[in-house]
């Protein structure tokens, strides 16, 4: 980083629209995506129109704390982002960043929440082409806020829709859920547990596009982000006007995620994750898919969960160890941890 | 994990289950009604829930739901002297996250957090004051409540605070007591409960011999029970075993935790800090003698009653509200008239649907549709 802003916090200075603002916006932001459709620092971005259909998504980035382990809110911002494009089929290309910075937040944090977006967006093949930044009074925003927004380009003939999974689809997940929400968890302050769990922060569009080129019969996909896998499961057997039935010893979850669970009373299906995606893929086409899963990194611990089945519309059901039924329901307000 | 996979055992699960069903069949009641077994406490209640255990049971054996949620049986007047201190600019106000969505008459803490108060979540007592010691300028309120499970913990806070010299902590304390509560079912008119599953958590704390009444002079079993599936099936199955003997004694299943003296080092803060109340009421159940204990005098500079002068004022549920007959296992959850229409998780008219470990709430999540489902899959 530029030695003139090492121990320099943000100042309502750089936020003004002054010299302050366009050095930090040249040598943090510019300097760091690196790339043609930035440089020319003009007002917008300037994009020639792919073929195909254009996927558009926005998401805001107020995560607390900022960095914890296999991830930070720079990491994320660019992975939500990505993530949302490639549940589409889409294949992310162009991003936006708009920044919120609290005054008195330090710029070695900020370049290195900087230089984490620009390291995932690299991961994913997407560039950083304009943005945004404001600067507000101490005590208006947490430290930092980060909005992105993405486009893609989604080839002809993918029609993916939370609303198409059909009876006797297959559900699979790419991997270990729970573990973004158990981090967080145990990464906050207050909470004196501990327990060797990372996020699962990583960008998903390199593995759609792999499931892509092995079967045309994906029906649904959803990152399984803020409500868990739960909350999407509720969604696709809402929209798909179906019944979804899952097995609860088929269920990937880490020993120490779980541990986090039994000691907070919290539920690991409604957990969130930021690296974790939900497919729902047509019955002879499941174990192409999991086989072509499991060769990636991002999939190397897919496995299939479920089923979609007849049975009563929009309800999905857990049948557990013992051979009982639980419904697993819409998460009302947030996960709250128990007394005893 | 070790100390609870071998607790979830699925073989080991059936095999208990068929000597259940074999009991069942053997334990003759009149009129030839169902058996009944209360399990006293919420924990209990959601991992029945959570392991379907009560669909995996024989027919002729139903589970009730007691008053052993601390969350279910808080008044709205509590939670509205709760909104009253939390109101003061000055005043920090932390609880345990359950306790945050409770309604008031009005509003709930949460609702409270929303419009700027400073109310925090923590996970034990001693964050609370240690927010005081960080916050000398403010005055911290812990929002203490449960059954003798999260009484140590308080007290000891308490304790702390004053060893320490920290003078901004104050306890707001709504804990209550399980003897007088299960004394109170055991008398409640219309009380038809063969047996009891004991609290666990609570009988870590005050070991066994307390429940000796239960069988002593109601010739009911209680056997304290563990909160893994196999130790409440094992449970079940003790009782059941009574039941099938006409016998009526206290058993302790969760040996590995529980002692039947209870636990000395976490009884003796409880003696310390706090002592009982002639009257506490309950949300459901009207007011029960010495159920609640508040901070004895030695301690009084801590006591949040005192120090905001709070009103003791009783706020009556709505008419339509049958959350008492359903903890006394008069009514079925979805007996009530409210259940499930006007009285949601979303929007609890009653305390048993607010919290997770509510009867109602753990029916309207896990139990709607269920048989349907079942017929399907």
């Amino acid at each position: 980083m530029n030695k003139k802003y090492q121990n320099k916090k943000i100042t309502m200075a750089h936020g003004s629209g002054g010299k302050a603002s366009s050095d930090l916006i040249k040598d943090i932001f510019v300097d760091t995506f690196n790339n043609d459709y930035l440089a020319t620092m003009e007002d917008q971005a300037r994009l020639d129109m792919p073929t195909g259909q254009l996927a558009l998504t926005t998401d805001s980035f107020v995560v607390s704390p900022l960095f914890f382990k296999g991830g930070d809110i720079g990491k994320l911002a660019i992975t939500g982002t990505v993530n949302d494009l490639a549940m589409s089929g889409a294949k992310p290309l162009y991003l936006t960043c708009g920044l919120i910075l609290e005054e008195g937040l330090s710029i070695d944090i900020l370049d290195k929440i900087i230089k984490s977006m620009q390291k995932t967006a690299i991961e994913a093949g997407v560039k950083v082409v304009c943005g945004d930044t404001k600067v507000v009074e101490k005590g208006s925003a947490d430290k930092i806020f980060i909005n992105t927004a993405g486009v893609g380009v989604i080839d002809k003939g993918v029609e993916i829709h939370a609303y198409k999974a059909t009876v006797g689809d297959k559900i699979i997940v790419n991997g270990f859920i729970g573990d973004h929400g158990a981090t967080i968890m145990q990464s906050r302050t207050e909470l004196a547990i501990s327990a060797d769990i990372d996020s699962d922060c990583q960008v998903l569009n390199h593995l759609v596009q792999k499931m892509l080129s092995v079967s045309s019969n994906i029906h649904s996909l959803r990152d399984a982000t803020r409500g868990g896998v739960a909350t999407v499961l509720n969604e696709i057997a809402s929209d798909s006007k179906v019944c979804i039935s899952i097995k609860e010893d088929a269920l990937p979850i880490r020993v120490p995620t779980r541990g986090v669970c039994e000691i907070l009373g919290l539920d690991p299906l409604y957990l969130a994750n930021e690296g974790t995606l939900v497919c729902v893929v047509a019955e002879q086409d499941a174990d192409q898919v999991l086989t072509a899963m499991k060769c990636t990194k991002e999939g190397e611990n897919a496995c299939i969960i479920g089923e979609v089945t007849t049975g009563p519309e929009g309800i999905v059901a857990l049948k557990t160890l013992f051979g009982g039924t639980k419904i697993i329901d819409k998460l009302i307000g947030d996960q709250l941890p128990r007394i005893c | 994990m070790k100390y609870v996979d071998e607790f979830r055992d699925p073989k080991q699960a059936k095999k208990i289950l068929l000597e259940i069903d074999k009991l069942c069949t053997e334990i003759v009641l009149p009129e030839d009604r169902p058996i009944q077994i209360m399990e006293v406490c919420g924990g209990h209640t959601h991992s029945i829930f959570r392991y379907g255990l009560n669909q995996l049971l024989p027919k002729k054996l139903e589970f009730v739901h007691g008053p052993g949620c601390p969350v279910c049986v808080l008044p709205r007047s509590v939670v509205d002297n709760c909104i009253r201190i939390a109101e003061n600019e000055d005043v920090i106000f932390t609880t345990f996250g359950d306790a945050m969505r409770v309604p008031g008459s009005e509003k709930s803490l949460l609702d409270l957090k929303a419009d700027g108060r400073d109310i925090r979540m923590v996970y034990s007592p001693l964050d609370a004051m240690t927010i005081a010691q960080n916050n000398p300028d403010k005055r911290v309120v812990f929002f203490g409540l449960g059954f003798e499970t999260t009484m140590p913990s308080t007290a000891l806070s308490i304790m702390q605070a004053k060893k320490l010299g920290v003078d901004n902590f104050y306890l707001f304390c709504n804990h209550i007591t399980i003897i007088p509560t299960i004394k109170a079912v055991l008398d409640s008119p219309g009380m038809r409960i063969d047996g009891f599953l004991g609290p666990g958590h609570v009988s870590l704390i005050i070991g066994t011999k307390p429940y000796h009444f239960i069988a002593d002079e109601y010739q009911k079993p209680l056997v304290a029970a563990g909160f893994e599936p196999l130790d409440i099936l094992q449970s079940v199955w003790m009782i059941l075993k009574q039941l099938k003997n006409g016998e009526a004694k206290v058993e302790n299943q969760y040996k590995r935790l529980v002692n039947d003296n209870g636990n000395a080092s976490a009884l003796s803060p409880i003696a310390e800090v706090f002592e009982l109340r002639e009257f506490f009421e309950w949300r459901g159940l009207g007011s029960i003698n010495h159920s609640g204990v508040k901070i004895n005098d030695k301690y009084r500079q801590y006591d949040a009653e005192a120090v905001f002068k709070l009103k003791e004022v009783t706020v009556t549920d709505p008419d339509v509200c049958q959350c008492g007959e359903v903890l006394k296992g008069v009514l079925k959850p979805w007996q009530c008239k409210v259940f499930g229409k006007e009285c949601t998780p979303e929007i609890p008219l009653g305390a048993l649907m607010v919290s997770t470990e509510g009867a109602c709430s753990a029916h309207y999540s896990y139990g709607q549709n269920i048989d349907l489902i079942n017929q399907k899959l």
